[in-house]
């Protein structure tokens, strides 16, 4: 959408817009959020990594939490309302995790280990009476290797896997801590909850109208004395429209949007606005079927794909809101490796390829993609899917794409690519969070994970893989671990199992009062640094 | 009179559970499945297939509707699978939006339209005639989402006159007659006033020129009644038709436009029907259009009667 007339005029009226807007308290920060809801507020946000970024690690805290206070390096782990954990000696599947002392809710209660204990059981366990089968469906997802736990002391609480899975930790981030005592307080009802959430997180509860406004107030007896929220209030609003986004904030009714779409850049730098852009953990790829009849069964086939596609050229045309990705994380982590297949914009070197699979002009390559008009993640999926398929047809490839509904692409996702209604379609357009190991490598590739079970769409099936796999869930020293999933990723690479294409980079558009925002290579951010000038 | 009445409620019963079955498997038949919506994206198909079993979405069809109908007769719309809160709240709180922006719509669609049309017909092809030509083709063409779009770049973005969104300023508590609240009604009731306005000053400049060439408008004037009587006469002959028309563009604003109200972030109906629609909420999607949908019924009902009222010969067919 063009936001054309007058708009060369917008550097001069910037100011003056600005100035006629509404007199506010200082240090409120207005965002401008991408989604069309308040997120749930209970602890279980709903919606995504949108959802967490705003309701989640605003108002609670998990056992542990992302490092989001660097942008020159990726979103480490990091002690959170746990201070320390390890596995017991002798028993791989059985985790201690110390928790944190003197930890408040915002209802005054203390935080320990009943909490923990409470909050698990909200979660899992149908005989509860707390049980909140909208927090298991938020949550199941994301920890899928707990099987059961236990107090031992106020302040240590032990979580028990099904098999020993050194990647556990990873699975904890999730896990937020809601207050039981308020719990208790609201007459035991989840709904009331959540107009009134009480958690440990930098920020509390100021009001919420659903579909409207959530409005945060800095919870200055946070733990964490160096995250305690620099603003005075921290105001989210739902608008799923982008040229509204870009309209409020030019208008200077919201000082931060998300999700800026590439039009727009050019008018909202004019302005004086900052795009921020980091890289993050995020895939946009073609995930492809390597089912028998499948043309990508062809592992020449899949690097011919690979080598056709202009990722800079396709980066110029989102105005640099993406960057080109070489594989499913990006070249700078850990997890990258050393792959001796280079993505890269190569057509002869394609075309070549194709001919020595058996296609050229004569015989062309057919294949049919399926795509969504948007999505969660998706980017800009109609652009990015016609610029490929102009590149594909450089290198004499007939790429059809059948396009669907964000929901319908999800429905198609979770069957795999075997089933009936996905006859035909060999490509699957959907982008993917690379956050921790296992949705940065696992989740697609081993054979336990073939669809309707689990991620692995396409049926892919390596052994070395699945001996690394193996492997790298019974090694429990961090830096050996990096290094088994470094050799996963490279492998993956190798075997050109997906046309990686670009990566997000979690664009957002700010005004120039806002100072302090770090932005983490991260879905998420922390607000507690971040000031607004008068 | 009576009987007329009567006859017109009972007509408007089997419209009215044909609308049920009508809302309820409209949202079944869209793709993509409203469970797989509420989970995580990574969620697996076996996931789905559990969350839907304890939504009772793998019942048989039917079975669905009968029971989504009885508990809709009861007044009880379910509760929002996204939100968990109660659909009757959610669309109470939505319809009390909209309306506020479709009484402030109405009302301008309507004098205007009454205006221009009443003004076009009685000087049929003179300049002024031509002028609200323009305009009403200009009206009922120019699509609303790119009009309301245009508003906001014009006088919210360029001139700063007026706010961009919302309902209310910053920390509004909610709708109130001063001067920070109406500013956000006035964008988006010009972008909703315009297609009503234009559709109702056409219809009644037609029927104004109907009535101005019927037989007793010239015996009317042969009789010399002044020009301001004979104009009551015309006026109140062209009514039923323009009533009509008026009933059905306010009735459709007040459906609340889903793009007019997602481009300015109104939090009305046509937001929530959105933000619905997205999330695959089905009792939400459901609960909205059907009290949309049955809203109609009754202002159809609404506008039949007031046109009998005004015009005998209804009654009688």
């Amino acid at each position: 959408m063009k936001l054309g007339i007058g708009l060369k005029l917008m550097a001069g009226l910037v100011a003056a817009a600005l100035a006629a807007g509404p007199a506010l308290a200082e240090g409120t920060l207005r965002v401008a959020m991408t989604l069309a809801d308040i997120p749930l507020t209970d602890g279980a946000p709903d919606q995504g990594t949108e959802g967490v970024r705003f309701a989640g690690y605003t108002l609670y805290d998990p056992l542990i939490s992302y490092d989001l206070s660097r942008s020159d390096k990726s979103a480490d782990l990091r002690p959170a309302l746990a201070t320390e954990w390890h596995t017991v000696e002798g028993d791989k599947t059985k985790w201690v995790f110390k928790l944190r002392q003197g930890v408040k809710f915002h209802d005054g209660s203390d935080f320990n280990a009943d909490s923990v204990i409470f909050n698990l059981d909200r979660a899992f366990n149908k005989e509860f009476p707390a049980y909140d089968p909208s927090f298991e469906r938020q949550l199941k997802i994301y920890l899928p290797s707990l099987k059961s736990w236990r107090k031992i002391d106020d302040y240590t609480v032990e979580l028990t896997t099904k098999a020993p899975d050194s990647l556990f930790p990873y699975q904890m981030p999730r896990l937020l801590i809601a207050s039981p005592a308020q719990y208790e307080k609201l007459g035991k009802n989840w709904d009331a909850f959540r107009s009134q959430p009480s958690g440990t997180g930098p920020w509390k509860i100021g009001e919420l109208v659903p579909r409207q406004r959530l409005e945060l107030l800095p919870n200055k007896d946070y733990w964490d004395k160096d995250r305690v929220p620099k603003l005075d209030r921290l105001v989210l609003l739902p608008i799923p429209e982008v040229s509204a986004r870009t309209a409020a904030l030019l208008s200077g009714r919201v000082d931060w949007a998300e999700s800026p779409s590439p039009d727009t850049v050019e008018k909202l730098t004019s302005a004086g606005m900052v795009i921020s852009t980091n890289a993050i953990p995020h895939v946009w790829p073609y995930t492809l079927s390597e089912l028998p009849g499948s043309p990508f069964a062809d592992i020449r086939v899949r690097k011919a794909i690979n080598l056709a596609i202009d990722r800079e050229g396709l980066v110029k045309v989102l105005n640099g809101l993406a960057v080109p990705a070489a594989g499913n994380v990006s070249k700078q982590s850990a997890w990258f490796g050393k792959p001796t297949f280079e993505v890269k914009y190569d057509p002869e070197e394609a075309k070549k390829l194709l001919k020595e699979a058996g296609y050229g002009p004569d015989n062309p390559l057919k294949i049919k993609a399926a795509i969504s008009t948007s999505g969660s993640g998706q980017m800009y999926p109609l652009l990015m899917n016609e610029f490929i398929q102009e590149n594909l047809r450089d290198v004499g490839v007939e790429l059809e794409l059948e396009v669907f509904e964000w929901e319908a692409l999800r429905g198609r996702r979770r069957v795999g690519a075997q089933a009936p209604e996905n006859e035909g379609i060999v490509i699957l357009n959907n982008s993917y969070s690379t956050n921790d190991p296992y949705v940065a490598v696992l989740r697609y590739l081993t054979p336990e994970e073939i669809a309707p079970k689990g991620s692995n769409w396409g049926s892919i099936r390596d052994e070395e893989i699945e001996r690394l796999a193996k492997e790298l869930r019974n090694e429990f020293d961090a830096k050996k671990q990096d290094e088994i999933i470094a050799r996963i990723h490279q492998r993956f690479v190798d075997r050109a199992d997906f046309v990686w294409v670009v990566h997000d980079v979690g664009s957002r558009a700010l005004s120039p009062k806002v100072k302090g925002h770090v932005h983490a290579q991260s879905w998420f951010v922390d607000f507690s640094p971040i000031s607004i000038a008068p | 009179m009576l009987l007329y009445i009567l006859r017109r409620i009972l007509y408007a019963v089997p419209i009215g559970i044909g609308v049920t079955f009508i809302v309820f498997s409209l949202v079944h038949i869209a793709p993509g499945d409203p469970i797989s919506a509420l989970l995580p994206n990574e969620a697996t198909q076996e996931m789905v297939e559990a969350a839907r079993k304890e939504f009772g979405l793998d019942r048989p069809f039917l079975v669905q509707y009968a029971i989504w109908l009885g508990n809709a007769a009861m007044g009880n719309l379910g509760t929002s699978i996204g939100s968990g809160r109660p659909v009757a709240t959610e669309v109470a709180s939505a319809v009390g939006n909209t309306f506020i922006l479709a009484v402030s719509a109405g009302l301008v669609a309507c004098v205007l339209g009454f205006l221009l049309g009443i003004v076009a017909g009685l000087w049929r092809d003179r300049p002024v005639d031509h002028v609200v030509n323009l305009i009403t083709i200009a009206g009922v063409s120019v699509p609303h989402y790119w009009l309301a779009i245009l508003l906001v770049i014009v006088f919210a973005v360029d001139l700063n006159w007026l706010p961009p969104l919302g309902m209310g300023p910053d920390r509004s508590g909610g709708w109130q007659f001063d001067w920070a609240h109406i500013s956000h009604l006035i964008l988006p009731t010009i972008a909703t006033a315009a297609i009503p306005m234009a559709v109702i000053a056409r219809t009644l400049r037609a029927s104004v020129v109907d009535v101005l060439d019927q037989d007793f408008v010239t015996t009317l004037r042969a009789k010399g009644l002044p020009r301001q009587r004979l104009l009551w006469h015309v006026i109140r002959n062209a009514l039923p038709t323009a009533l009509a028309v008026m009933g059905l563009q306010l009735g459709n604003m007040l459906g609340g436009s889903v793009l007019v109200e997602t481009v300015f972030a109104w939090p009305g109906t046509g937001f929530l029907l959105a933000s619905a629609i997205f999330q695959r909420d089905l009792p939400l999607l459901q609960g909205t259009m059907l009290v949309l949908a049955m809203f109609f019924v009754f202002l159809n009902l609404v506008v039949d009667l007031v046109q009998s009222a005004t015009d005998p010969r209804i009654r009688r067919a």
